[in-house]
């Protein structure tokens, strides 16, 4: 039985580490859905948004491997939990005479917005959960879709507190102790106060 | 400053090139003997090696045997690093095998591979490949260096991740335009510390004691061992955990050594090739722990025919990713294995099965590892016994892979631990000749024999110059059954009989081909003239390489069939 796990990985802001998250990725024969990456509030960290799809004994093995590459620092396995997950669509969409209106008050229910007119063209850009997104793609389809384009999930789990908290081993006292030693740890169910809006 | 405006007496700031802060670093790092072979984009780093006379280099005659032979070092000389020098391109590539190698058997190698100026990368210049792409997959981790003053934190970056936690190999790509750049020598002087490398975590006690609580509990414990329990050193703790328990032991191909075979509470190597007996007290175990071991499929055969009977499997390994990789335990302990065995040992009550050790003792009497000798041939296993009753519980046994590997880690039979080292995990062919280069080196104290079959031997054999001329003396033992004897017994027993570019039918004269690289060689087919030949060797001061020719239809025993369970192995008849 194969599913989708949603991973929120923090890396050292370097080069190559995409490429060794990809190359892990697909050495271990896991399949990647979509594959988000940008910088975070530390400048020396990119955080990866990796939609993985895997059978159900992978999904343990997928998160261990990721956190054995060197330069990843925490991961955090968001499936199943109360988290915002958004991809942004941009789509070239067909205009044909009469149905211009149709098309803006579709984007307009699914809250997105028009950033490009042409002589018989829209482009749309829609953010918001991935199955928002499938729906409005099958929506546009009939008016026909010119080409599009669509980032992969970003995510970040609901509540007061970061999930991960990165310990650094220069200042932190976890350097000495002899305790919980694992750097990056995940701060545990977060306590739930917001909801979605 | 002093009062009167002098400036103080401090060290004085050392101006260098990236070459010589690299070779002084390496020396911090307690480097004494690189492999290696210069090249266009290397120059610099053997430019100034000679300013570095601690520093010992062998210069091989191919890179893959540079890699071998550090390999070989670090295995045998256990919380050392090996070290490696290539040039870019080609000399790089060539190292890739060795690297692979070293990788799936956890070995701590540094590899410094010269890369064409940074200037120059990217624009498909002379000898430039893209090293940390290409090795990306075999290694634990890369640098390739970009500024001048990254060079000494990243080489001691570079050997802290070599060596820490589950070792492994670590390339280092270094352009030539930095190895000349001048820069200042600050050599960090306090541990390294990584947020995204944390330390290797302590035992958790609770775990401990639900082990020790299930082994007083058990009725058939077995432990099966790893190469793990050998790399963190914890022979002894192994055996005190045994004894304490009264707990057989097998082990893996890669744990051969760490618990001694005359021990009354040995097996003997599981698995695929691995004695009756053992695979039949995993199969019967109620409780089994395993130590510092992957699970590979040579050890489980057929998956689900691994421990069937088992109610509590539990593993402890000091990497995560190995924890239900392949075999789902009840109870994990991600841990070094001596830190882990030594706190589980003062847990654990003193207790004895009467009644599963008398049947072990029964399967071994019913499934004792033996061979066929009655065709007037040469056998394997009886070089292999001359051998082994000169190795005094102390020489370091290097095998190749094949045939010669299997044999010589079924007869290897210490009254105490010690060292049997072979490619296990990638099953390199042409790693055990230049790897005793490394292992000798590493131990000029100890006996060091080469056990490799005719075929591997040659992958590897321009490495006699190197041996030579270093006058590095390991005893090699060619076990010639003019095949490629595994691949030839696989092909009569699995594949219809259809031998299809197994034999080989052109065979060097190894006595000429060692004497043309200056070598002392020896052969025989006569059993006995075998054990006069093994002692003219040891009396010999340097390499010396015998070839003995074999029996050409010996085989492995036992054997499970391929895609078959752990109690369907054949034996020897």
């Amino acid at each position: 039985m194969s599913q989708t796990r949603l991973l929120s990985v923090l890396v050292e802001n370097k080069p190559g580490v995409l490429m060794r998250v990809a190359s892990m990725i697909r050495r271990r024969g896991f399949n990647i859905d979509s594959l988000a990456v940008g910088p975070t509030e530390d400048e020396t960290v990119s955080r990866m948004t990796i939609s993985v799809h895997v059978g159900r004994q992978q999904a343990e093995q997928a998160t261990k491997q990721l956190a054995k590459i060197v330069d990843v620092i925490a991961i955090d396995d968001i499936t199943g939990l109360r988290s915002v997950a958004h991809e942004l669509l941009l789509m070239r969409v067909h205009t044909s005479p009469g149905r211009r209106t149709e098309i803006i008050d579709t984007v307009e229910i699914f809250r997105g917005r028009i950033v490009d007119v042409g002589a018989s063209s829209l482009i749309v850009e829609i953010s918001g959960s991935t199955e928002k997104i499938e729906n409005f793609v099958e929506l546009m389809r009939p008016y026909g879709i010119m080409e599009m384009a669509r980032s992969g999930a970003v995510a970040l789990v609901r509540g007061d507190q970061a999930r991960i908290r990165i310990v650094d081993y220069e200042v932190g006292e976890e350097a000495v102790a002899g305790g919980s030693r694992r750097a990056p740890v995940a701060a545990g169910p977060a306590a739930d106060l917001t909801g979605d809006i | 400053m002093t009062s009167n405006g002098q400036v103080a007496e401090t060290a004085p700031v050392r101006r260098m090139t990236g070459a010589q802060v690299c070779l002084e670093a390496l020396i911090r790092e307690g480097v004494d003997t690189i492999f290696g072979y210069p090249g266009g984009a290397n120059l610099t780093l053997y430019r100034y090696l000679p300013e570095f006379p601690q520093i010992r280099h062998i210069l091989v005659r191919h890179e893959q045997g540079a890699a071998h032979a550090a390999d070989g070092y670090a295995r045998s000389r256990r919380g050392k690093v090996g070290c490696v020098f290539a040039t870019s391109g080609p000399g790089a590539l060539n190292l890739v095998t060795g690297l692979a190698t070293a990788y799936g058997d956890s070995v701590p190698v540094v590899a410094i591979t010269g890369q064409v100026p940074t200037s120059a990368i990217g624009t498909d210049s002379f000898q430039e490949s893209d090293v940390i792409g290409s090795t990306m997959s075999v290694v634990k981790h890369s640098y390739l260096l970009m500024r001048v003053e990254d060079i000494a934190p990243t080489i001691k970056e570079a050997f802290h991740v070599a060596r820490s936690g589950r070792p492994g190999p670590v390339v280092i790509d270094f352009p030539k335009d930095l190895q000349a750049a001048v820069t200042e020598f600050n050599y960090p002087e306090d541990a390294v510390r990584m947020r995204s490398f944390p330390p290797t975590p302590e035992p958790d006690p609770a775990k401990l004691r639900t082990i020790a609580n299930l082994i007083k509990e058990a009725k058939r414990p077995v432990i099966l061992c790893g190469r793990g329990v050998l790399i963190s050193q914890a022979e002894e703790e192994l055996a005190a955990l045994a004894h304490r328990a009264n707990i057989p032991v097998g082990w893996t191909l890669l744990g051969t050594g760490a618990f001694p075979l005359q021990d009354p509470l040995a097996l003997q190597m599981v698995g695929f090739m691995g004695a009756g007996y053992t695979n039949k007290a995993v199969c019967d175990a109620d409780v089994l722990i395993m130590v510092g071991m992957r699970c590979d499929d040579r050890v489980t055969t057929r998956l689900d025919s691994f421990a069937p009977n088992v109610e509590h499997l539990i593993h402890i390994d000091i990497d995560p990713a190995e924890i239900g990789k392949n075999v789902v335990p009840h109870v994990s302990v991600v841990a070094d294995a001596k830190n882990a065995l030594r706190q589980l040992t003062a847990l654990v009550e003193p207790k004895r099965e009467h009644q599963w050790l008398t049947q072990i003792d029964q399967w071994k009497e019913e499934h004792p590892i033996h061979y066929i000798s009655n065709n007037g041939l040469l056998q394997p296993q009886e070089v292999l016994e001359e051998m082994y009753s000169r190795c005094h519980d102390a020489a370091i046994v290097v095998a190749d892979v094949g045939l010669n590997q299997i044999w010589a880690a079924l007869w290897f039979n210490y009254a105490k631990p010690g060292l049997f080292l072979n490619s296990g995990g990638t099953g390199c062919m042409g790693y055990a000749f230049p790897a005793s280069m490394g292992v000798k080196l590493a131990n000029p104290d100890r006996t060091v024999f080469c056990v490799a079959g005719d075929g591997g031997f040659v992958m590897n054999m321009q490495e006699m110059a190197t041996m030579v001329e270093n006058g590095i003396d390991v005893k090699i033992l060619i076990l010639n059954n003019d095949s490629l004897g595994m691949v030839r017994q696989f092909q009569d027993d699995f594949y219809e009989g259809v031998r299809s570019a197994s034999e080989l039918s052109h065979i060097p004269d190894f006595v000429k081909l060692g004497e043309a690289f200056g070598m002392k060689a020896m052969t025989t087919s006569r059993r006995e003239e075998v054990g006069p030949m093994l002692d003219a060797a040891l009396a010999h001061k340097g390499p010396v390489l015998m070839n003995f020719d074999i029996d050409p239809k010996a085989n492995v025993y036992p054997i499970v069939p391929l895609g078959r369970g752990m109690l369907d192995f054949v034996e020897a008849s």
